[in-house]
């Protein structure tokens, strides 16, 4: 499972040589990204010769790509550590509407903030507790409370759409700190934490410890029971936080918010280089997946193509990243080595 | 250990408390929005007097969408206002094939009528013919049998309709502001759906005869999230508009706060089935929001009153059959700032 992660020909430098793959493949990246842009200059250079057009569109794709990007942080982290969460965009659902009942709005901006955020991280511990006592496989525990978490959140709106009554949740998708969307800000804030967390501490070692080989990882001490568990409460965090992000946004919440979050989420943590067998991966990758993905809904929009062939191109650079990631940069790596 | 446990019972306290606040936060009020017929004088209306019981079995899909959650609700409060009628609601489930299993156990029960809203007309052909061959009247709601034995009354809403109604609100306005090449976005719902393409065709048709044509179409899925996100885009991708057709108000919700966020407001914008919070927004006329057209759920409230009808073999007083027609679709209407106080109480 872990041979990619640990080939023989470089056993002395296996910390450079990480680095360097990474850098190739989110250089590999930034390359997609400029094509996409140059793609959109071609087509549409009318738009693109008014600065303060492009100005605006940069911030409407980081914009977009807020929300779901603090989830693929949280997802990022669950794939790296061996397992899966399809129950994101349920979780996003629930704290969304949780935090957005008149009950929960009564308690002012504060209350439907913690709300969203206990929630979601709550929704994530249980997934977790089964996972990782229940001995369920993540696949399946999380398949499970995704049905099972927007049945309840269907059951407290009443099929309703819940309408935010409240300005200061309201504002924060129009709030811009100095001219940059507070949203934007959110999802900084959020992957630089996660990165942090996961190449800076002792959690984010045992992250991938745990997920590139747990066997190994349980026989270094490290409770792989309790840290399976915290990575999918982290993951449902990082759904509270996007709940809020969504629901400021769309100035409401309902049951069916949020709607197949967990595909895109993982679609952007894959090309963004994280294994999804676990044991690798990172949140800048992770970081531009999304930001590809956000960047072709804005070139489709911007030249009104329909979005069935969106759909059809975003699947096409899914598969396209995977097989660069399995056969181009191992062998542009090891051609670097010779 | 005893730092241990101390901080356990901390945490331990503090979810307890969460818990109990969070649980406490679910409730909601209760919606008592419902669309009914209340003319149930029966001086006035020989058809409202008592007459023989009638058991309505109802039926529609438990999606995550105001309009059908007001279905529902309209045909349970409509049921309600006559003395006469049984109502048995049964749930549909998440499909097409749990609706059929549904529709079975509902004719095993045997009510006089059965009233339901499809989740697919097509897929559900074959249990509105197992019924009918009952001996059940079925009455289809807004989704459409193939087969025309499988139905003994069709009532829906006007999908085309709503498209050329938008359109010609739209050319009219253009055509009175003199814009001789206006810029014009659409925001459709679920584009894969039949309804999303009959609302589209209208919508272009009605363009077409002012010599108008949509300027970028962005679809979103009906919810207010989608909404946002598809206006978003629309609005990056035309800088300046002149006018925006946003198929649906629930999504509109996710709509109109997209362009609170843009601060844009050089266009002006019609909304799509006519909820009662677009209602109440065109009345303040504060928004973009200047009308919107409706496809109303207050067809369950007809449906149920109609099926009572027909359970007692009367037909509709002011026509000279003497049995309710077997197709009835409802008019697209437009709803603007000078009829909003009218429509007001058919909002959802």
């Amino acid at each position: 499972m872990t041979t990619q992660t640990a080939p023989p020909e470089a056993p002395t430098k296996p910390e450079r040589r990480k680095l360097d793959e990474n850098a190739l493949r989110n250089l590999g990246l930034v390359g997609v990204l400029i094509l996409l842009i140059i793609v959109g200059i071609i087509t549409k250079p009318d738009l693109y010769s008014d600065p303060t057009w492009v100005k605006n569109n940069f911030l409407t794709i980081l914009q977009q790509a807020s929300a779901i990007g603090v989830v693929t942080v949280g997802m990022t982290f669950v794939i790296i550590g061996g397992g899966i969460d399809l129950s994101v965009g349920a979780i996003v659902a629930i704290a969304g509407v949780w935090s957005t009942t008149l009950a929960t709005q009564s308690y002012g901006a504060g209350g439907m903030i913690f709300t969203a955020i206990i929630v979601g991280t709550v929704v994530g511990l249980i997934n977790g507790v089964l996972i990782a006592y229940g001995k369920l496989v993540s696949f399946i525990a999380t398949l499970a409370m995704m049905v099972a978490a927007r049945g309840l959140a269907a059951q407290i709106s009443g099929k309703q759409t819940q309408i935010s009554t409240n300005s200061t949740i309201n504002d924060i998708a129009s709030t811009r700190p100095l001219g940059i969307p507070l949203l934007v800000w959110i999802l900084a804030v959020v992957v630089i934490a996660g990165w942090v967390l996961l190449n800076r501490t002792t959690f984010g070692r045992r992250t991938v410890a745990v997920g590139g080989n747990p066997e190994a990882a349980r026989l270094a001490g490290i409770n792989v029971k309790r840290h399976t568990m915290l990575l999918f409460a982290l993951s449902g965090l990082c759904c509270g936080i996007a709940a809020i992000m969504l629901t400021s946004q769309a100035t409401s919440a309902q049951a069916a918010m949020a709607n197949l979050y967990e595909l895109d989420a993982i679609a952007a943590a894959i090309i963004g280089g994280t294994l999804l067998s676990g044991g690798r991966g990172t949140i800048v990758g992770a970081l531009f997946g999304v930001l590809v993905f956000s960047t072709i809904t804005n070139l489709f929009a911007i030249n009104n193509l329909p979005t069935e062939v969106q759909n059809m191109v975003k699947g096409g650079i899914i598969v396209a990243a995977v097989l660069i990631q399995q056969f181009r940069f191992q062998s542009l790596t090891q051609l670097f080595k010779r | 250990m005893s730092a241990l446990s101390r901080r356990r019972i901390l945490f331990g306290g503090a979810a307890v408390g969460a818990g109990a606040l969070l649980t406490a936060c679910t409730s909601n009020e209760p919606d008592n929005s419902a669309q009914v017929n209340t003319n149930t004088d029966a001086s006035a209306n020989p058809n409202a007097a008592a007459g023989e019981k009638v058991v309505i079995g109802f039926t529609a899909p438990a999606a995550d969408h105001g309009w059908i959650a007001a279905i529902t609700n309209n045909a349970k409060a409509q049921a309600a206002a006559y003395p006469d009628v049984e109502f048995k609601p049964v749930e549909a489930g998440a499909d097409a094939a749990a609706q059929r299993a549904a529709i079975s156990t509902l004719v095993a029960q045997k009510p006089t009528v059965i009233v339901m809203l499809p989740h697919d007309g097509k897929e559900l052909d074959s249990a509105g013919l197992e019924a009918m061959k009952a001996g059940i009247p079925v009455i289809n709601l807004d989704r459409a049998f193939p087969s025309q034995a499988a139905f003994r009354l069709q009532i829906k809403g006007d999908n085309y309709g709503m498209g050329l109604a938008a359109g010609h609100y739209i050319g009219e306005q253009m055509k009175a502001k003199n814009i001789a090449s206006p810029i014009i976005g659409e925001i459709p719902g679920i584009d894969s759906l039949e309804l999303t393409q009959e609302r589209s065709a209208g919508f272009k048709t009605a363009l077409a005869e002012y010599g108008f044509k949509v300027a970028n179409r962005r679809p979103a899925e009906f919810t207010a999230d989608s909404g946002q996100a598809a206006a978003t885009a629309l609005l990056q991708a035309l800088p300046k508009m002149d006018a925006l057709w946003n198929h649906d108000d629930d999504q509109g919700i996710g709509v109109l706060a997209a362009i609170k966020q843009t601060n844009r407001s050089e266009f002006f914008m019609v909304g799509g089935a006519g909820s009662k919070a677009a209602i109440d927004a065109i009345k303040a006329d504060n928004s973009v929001l200047k009308a919107t057209v409706t496809y109303s759920p207050s067809m369950a409230s007809s449906a149920i009153s109609l099926a009572r009808l027909i359970g007692q073999g009367k037909g509709m007083s002011d026509l000279v059959e003497l049995q309710v027609p077997k197709e009835i679709t409802l008019a697209s209407e437009t709803i603007t700032k000078d009829n909003a106080d009218a429509y007001a109480k058919l909002g959802f």
